[in-house]
């Protein structure tokens, strides 16, 4: 049987995993699809909000794995319109954090979230060693990671340069170890979980 | 008045002029702004989309040495890390263990006590009833005050105005003599995290919300929110490659609006450093003293 296969050695549901994470409850909601009429993203994604939360909701592997590795839960901007709109309140963007990293964990991402995951990575890589960010190393690390975008904001990064938006140098804080460590302890954590 | 300031990451590179207009007009104010010593980044989108623990780590840290400092009301311009610094502070007092946790993390005592601040309730507070401010040239614009998501979502943490139709910047901006319109896109997401990594999404959703301004007559925009500056003015020719047209309205801080009405210099406010020039349509005609008078009151459609 599909539900009890956690029990076998298999990942345990995301019901469980979702509720001690998030104190959540995905039972909560009654599918009346406010928040995908709200999402500015739901026609771009592959599952609307409602949809990735029913998938929750039925407890099934096969159906797990299909929001683990959907598009919708990268697109997702944590605008929090859903949470807003919701008659039962549920914590839709805390979910949605918690499917990104379960996903990640999983080795289950979305190929169309390629990009994505590497501006979020290279951005905290960029913090990790300075306790700032540093837009100018950020960008060059981005475009690092995906040189299909070498083209990109070839334009206007001059632009801002002139206007005195771009820095060439980034800010070190003195606590910049003490950031590091943070880091360092989180992400192992992380991995724990 | 004395306020801790936290100004964050993008106030010192692609968000200058908010850090320049903040401390302007904060300074005409006689308000004093002493920063949070050696404060870190909040972590923004990139920490609670990867790493929860993270997410609420560094913006403890930060909170700690406001502690620490004994800065017990922080002022956060940055709409984004306003967001994350409330969200985590609540996440953190109402969570015992993870507070221990977080504390362990960082190796600081973080007690959860400081009053977090956003920089339209500051303007509020500035603008006040008998603060003495005076406006000496009034901003006599149609506006469209446009607040995005972080600065009123979620509304039960933020506990700052209404998350659909807010009101405290339309009401700023009738003091200041402007004349906001009524709209449906004050909430809308303009795409914010993804600017970078999704451009021709952004591109299209703050189309949307230039468009509707535009649309309802308005002749700037008015935003509190790096995010939302960055997405309608830097990326303003990523959006009319994606509309397929041109788009003049300029997208002005709401402390930039402000110290222009309370007679600061464009310079001083650093208007200069927009991509999409701060110029307005010349009118025809002098506006009428009746308008004035229609300042005062709240009345949203008093124009014409």
């Amino acid at each position: 049987m599909e539900v009890s296969a956690h029990l076998a050695g298999e990942p345990a549901s995301l019901l469980i995993t979702v509720r001690q994470a998030t104190g959540e409850s995905v039972f909560k909601c009654y599918q009346c699809g406010k928040c995908s009429a709200g999402c500015p993203l739901a026609l771009e994604m592959d599952y609307p909000p409602s949809q990735i939360l029913r998938m929750l909701q039925l407890g099934l592997p096969g159906l797990e794995e299909r929001a683990l590795s959907s598009r919708a839960i990268w697109l997702c901007l944590a605008c929090e319109t859903c949470q807003a709109r919701c008659p039962k309140e549920v914590d839709l963007p805390r979910i949605m954090d918690y499917l990104r990293q379960e996903s990640l964990r999983r080795g289950l991402t979305h190929p169309d979230a390629k990009q994505i995951i590497s501006f979020h990575r290279a951005f905290l890589d960029s913090l990790q060693y300075t306790g700032r960010l540093f837009e100018m190393g950020l960008i060059a690390d981005y475009k690092a990671r995906n040189p299909m975008s070498a083209l990109q904001d070839v334009l206007v990064a001059p632009k801002m340069f002139l206007k005195g938006k771009l820095k060439p140098m980034p800010h070190l804080i003195k606590g910049r170890s003490q950031v590091a460590k943070i880091f360092d302890k989180a992400r192992k954590k992380e991995k724990q979980k | 008045m004395k306020l801790g300031y936290f100004p964050g990451c993008s106030l010192l590179g692609t968000a200058r002029e908010l850090n320049e207009s903040t401390y302007a007009v904060a300074r005409k104010a006689g308000m004093e702004l002493t920063e949070i010593p050696d404060w870190n980044c909040c972590g923004s989108t990139a920490a609670h989309n990867l790493n929860h623990l993270l997410s609420v780590a560094l913006p403890a840290r930060i909170l700690a040495l406001a502690e620490k400092a004994g800065l017990n009301e922080v002022l956060v311009p940055c709409s984004a890390c306003y967001n994350r610094l409330a969200v985590a502070q609540h996440e953190l007092n109402q969570n015992p263990d993870l507070k221990k946790e977080v504390s362990e993390l960082i190796e600081m005592d973080f007690k959860g006590t400081a009053k977090i601040l956003n920089i339209v309730e500051v303007m509020a507070k500035i603008l006040g009833d008998g603060s003495g401010i005076k406006v000496e040239k009034p901003f006599e614009r149609k506006v469209a005050c446009y607040y995005g998501c972080l600065l009123v979502r979620p509304a039960k943490v933020l506990k700052f105005d209404r998350a659909e139709d807010p009101q405290t910047m339309d009401e700023l901006m009738r003091k200041i003599g402007a004349d906001p319109i009524d709209w449906p896109d004050k909430v809308e997401c303009c795409g914010a995290g993804l600017s970078v990594s999704r451009t021709d999404l952004v591109a299209r959703l703050s189309g949307k919300i230039l468009e509707s301004a535009v649309k309802r007559g308005a002749e700037a925009i008015i935003v509190a929110c790096p995010m939302c500056h960055s997405n309608l003015d830097m990326r303003r020719e990523d959006i009319e490659k994606a509309a397929g047209k041109k788009y003049s309205i300029p997208v002005l801080y709401i402390t930039e609006a402000i110290g222009l009405a309370l007679g600061l210099s464009e310079k001083d406010l650093g208007l200069h450093r927009h991509l999409v020039p701060v110029v307005f349509p010349v009118r025809e005609k002098p506006k009428e003293p009746e308008k004035a008078v229609a300042v005062e009151k709240s009345a949203g459609a008093a124009e014409e």
